[in-house]
């Protein structure tokens, strides 16, 4: 305890900068992923032939180690922040791509029917009808993903690109375990909190009717 | 049908300048121009036909790959103003002909008009913003306000904002519904207030036709009985054409001007209820009615006015419990109706509601039931048998316009009627004999 205060006392300013760091690659990955997957998910419900084989492909890219993909980046991009946050966004890709996907896919035909039916163009059907129902399962696929993210973005310091992972790194490298929490413990309350903030952005952007907690 | 002749007659040929001036230019002229001047009498012919059809079936089919014909040369006129009701078995085809109509289908041959144009010449987009569209499943979208369900087409349309809320309020209280409603989501709705909002969103751009595919189907008994003696009001009040697609006999015979009644993908018959019923096609068609709907069919008795017991046993609210009692005992009746002095049907008591109350009212008005079902004079006897039997109600007032009661149709009618229908016409059978 002592060791840790005496670390906070040495290192706090810097601890505060490590964690806007880890919190900044976490959130350009997890925005890029958004703005990728998000509506190549909505164009994937339109060909369903190629949906299963690229949603099977993004599976098998997610079994790679989360390790060696960074270290594939580095002949590629070379080191430092921007092949962490490519490895990151990757990562994303796929809750989000899939969960829109689903989330898309699983609106009601009978929905569908009765939009097309009053004469709405696909982009209308899109944005009036697929969209707004389909948000609480997009959102979970994002609230997932970002949470994932900031763990893994820990690994991203093996490459150079800072964040909390510096500390974990050097705890394990100099038998330090004071700094291993200090890297440790931001990690999963930035975690948690992420978690809990975004579940009530979810619960806040689900439209009205849908709402399942409300009491009808 | 010649309102649109004058058009052509100030066509240059045809006036005297063209005549006067007799050069061989003219002359050639004039021969290039016939066929222009037949052009236009056939446009104006097929005007005067949009005047009357708005929908025009020619030789319409539907083939899917590798199966038969799910429509088979469909060939019939719509008038305007008709509530066209297509009936079948499951499979008949009726509601792949409904589709078509809107292009959620695409005919594979033949060509079907909507107002003299070919739809398959239109943008389906603004084809389909032109028709209303009611599914069987009501099809309210869960996460938009009954406003802005109402106002999705006029929205679609690009409608001002104060233009749709005022659209949708007028609606509204076209069904009976406060403007309150607006705001609530289509979860907080009894499922027959969800199928009044579809109906309503199928109306909201005041489209001329509408197309229903089983719209009441999923409703329970009752709450589909009043909402398609609603919606048959509603349809006369804005003199909408009706394409409804239903597997229900009892529904098409309440509400179609016209019925096509569909087999195989073909039709089997097209005409109005009352002549279906009277001289069904063939047997599929007799089967298909049913013998008991075919007995029920008297064509002298129309309406409840021809049945009704025309002095009912009526009380005013102001006259004791006591006195109502000794009155039911006299009349040798159960209940009574209660009118307020300028005869207006304000609702009824019975003995048990008397037996109940008696101690602690003396006057009828403290326990009068207002709560009652009515129907208005000209009612169709057969709506009204059905409604009796459905409802499992022991009588029926009937009303005017005004609300002033006029007689009374009760169970014992009705016997009447299945005599007469049993009896009434066996004169021809008894000579046989």
């Amino acid at each position: 305890m002592v060791n840790l205060l005496d670390f906070l006392s040495v290192n706090g300013i810097e601890l505060i900068v490590k964690t806007w760091e880890h919190i900044y690659i976490s959130l350009i990955a997890i925005f890029l992923g958004i703005i990728v997957a998000v509506p190549l998910g909505v164009l994937l419900t339109r060909v369903p032939k190629i949906a299963n084989f690229i949603l099977g492909l993004l599976n098998v890219l997610q079994t790679i180690p989360s390790f060696a993909i960074l270290a594939l980046f580095i002949p590629l991009l070379g080191i430092g922040l921007v092949p962490a946050i490519v490895a990151l966004f990757l990562y994303s890709l796929m809750p989000i791509l899939r969960n829109t996907y689903i989330g898309i896919r699983d609106v009601k035909k009978d929905l569908i029917e009765a939009g097309i039916g009053m004469g709405m163009t696909e982009w209308e059907r899109i944005r009036l009808v697929e969209i707004p129902l389909a948000t609480p399962v997009i959102m979970s696929g994002i609230r997932l993903a970002t949470v994932f993210l900031i763990g893994w973005a820990t690994l991203a310091s093996y490459i150079g690109a800072g964040g909390l992972g510096d500390y974990i790194f050097s705890g394990m490298n100099l038998y330090k375990p004071e700094y291993i929490l200090a890297g440790a413990i931001p990690v999963t309350l930035l975690a948690l909190v992420t978690d809990l903030f975004l579940g009530k952005v979810e619960t806040w952007v689900t439209p009205k009717g849908i709402r399942k907690s409300k009491a009808v | 049908m010649f309102r649109h002749f004058p058009n052509n007659l100030t066509h240059p040929c045809l006036t005297h300048n063209c005549v006067s001036d007799y050069s061989s230019n003219a002359i050639v002229h004039k021969l290039l121009i016939l066929p222009k001047l037949l052009y236009n009498i056939i446009i104006s012919l097929k005007n005067y036909t949009e005047v009357f059809f708005l929908l025009t079936f020619e030789h319409v089919s539907k083939i899917y790959k590798g199966q038969k014909r799910a429509v088979d040369d469909l060939n019939f006129q719509i008038e305007k103003g008709e509530f066209i009701v297509l009936i079948g078995p499951s499979g008949c085809g009726k509601t792949t002909t409904m589709k078509m109509i809107n292009r959620l289908i695409e005919p594979t041959e033949g060509t079907i008009f909507l107002n003299g144009e070919n739809i398959m010449h239109m943008d389906p987009v603004k084809l389909r913003r032109q028709i209303g569209y009611v599914i069987q499943q009501i099809g309210l979208f869960p996460h938009m306000t009954i406003e802005q369900n109402i106002s999705l087409v006029p929205r679609l349309l690009k409608w001002s904002s104060d233009k749709q809320k005022e659209r949708a309020k007028e609606l509204l209280s076209l069904v009976d519904m406060t403007p309150d409603y607006l705001n609530r989501y289509p979860n907080e709705l009894s499922g027959g207030q969800q199928q009044r909002i579809g109906v309503l969103r199928a109306l909201a751009a005041d489209q001329p036709l509408i197309l229903m595919d089983e719209p009441f189907g999923a409703l329970d008994p009752i709450t589909r009985d009043s909402l398609q003696t609603e919606f048959k009001k509603l349809q006369r009040k804005l003199k909408k054409t009706i394409v409804f697609v239903t597997h229900d006999m009892d529904e098409a015979i309440k509400l179609a001007d016209r019925i096509v009644i569909m087999k195989d993908g073909r039709v089997v018959q097209f005409d109005t209820p009352d002549e279906i019923l009277r001289n069904p096609a063939n047997e599929f068609v007799e089967e298909f009615i049913g013998k008991e709907r075919l007995s029920q069919v008297r064509p002298h008795i129309q309406t409840v006015d021809q049945i009704m017991n025309p002095a009912p046993v009526t009380v005013t609210p102001n006259v004791s419990l006591t006195e109502a009692i000794k009155i039911m005992k006299q009349r040798r009746v159960d209940s009574l109706l209660v009118v307020d002095q300028n005869n207006m049907l304000v609702g009824y008591i019975d003995f048990e509601i008397i037996d109940q109350k008696r101690s602690k009212a003396s006057k009828i008005e403290e326990v009068i039931e207002k709560e009652l079902f009515k129907v208005e004079t000209g009612t169709l006897v057969r709506d009204t048998i059905q409604t009796i039997l459905k409802r499992g109600l022991k009588y029926v007032p009937v009303v005017d316009a005004e609300n002033r009661l006029v007689g009374i149709v009760t169970r014992t009618n009705l016997v009447d009627v299945v005599y007469d229908s049993i009896w009434g016409d066996g004169d021809s059978e008894i000579k046989a004999q």
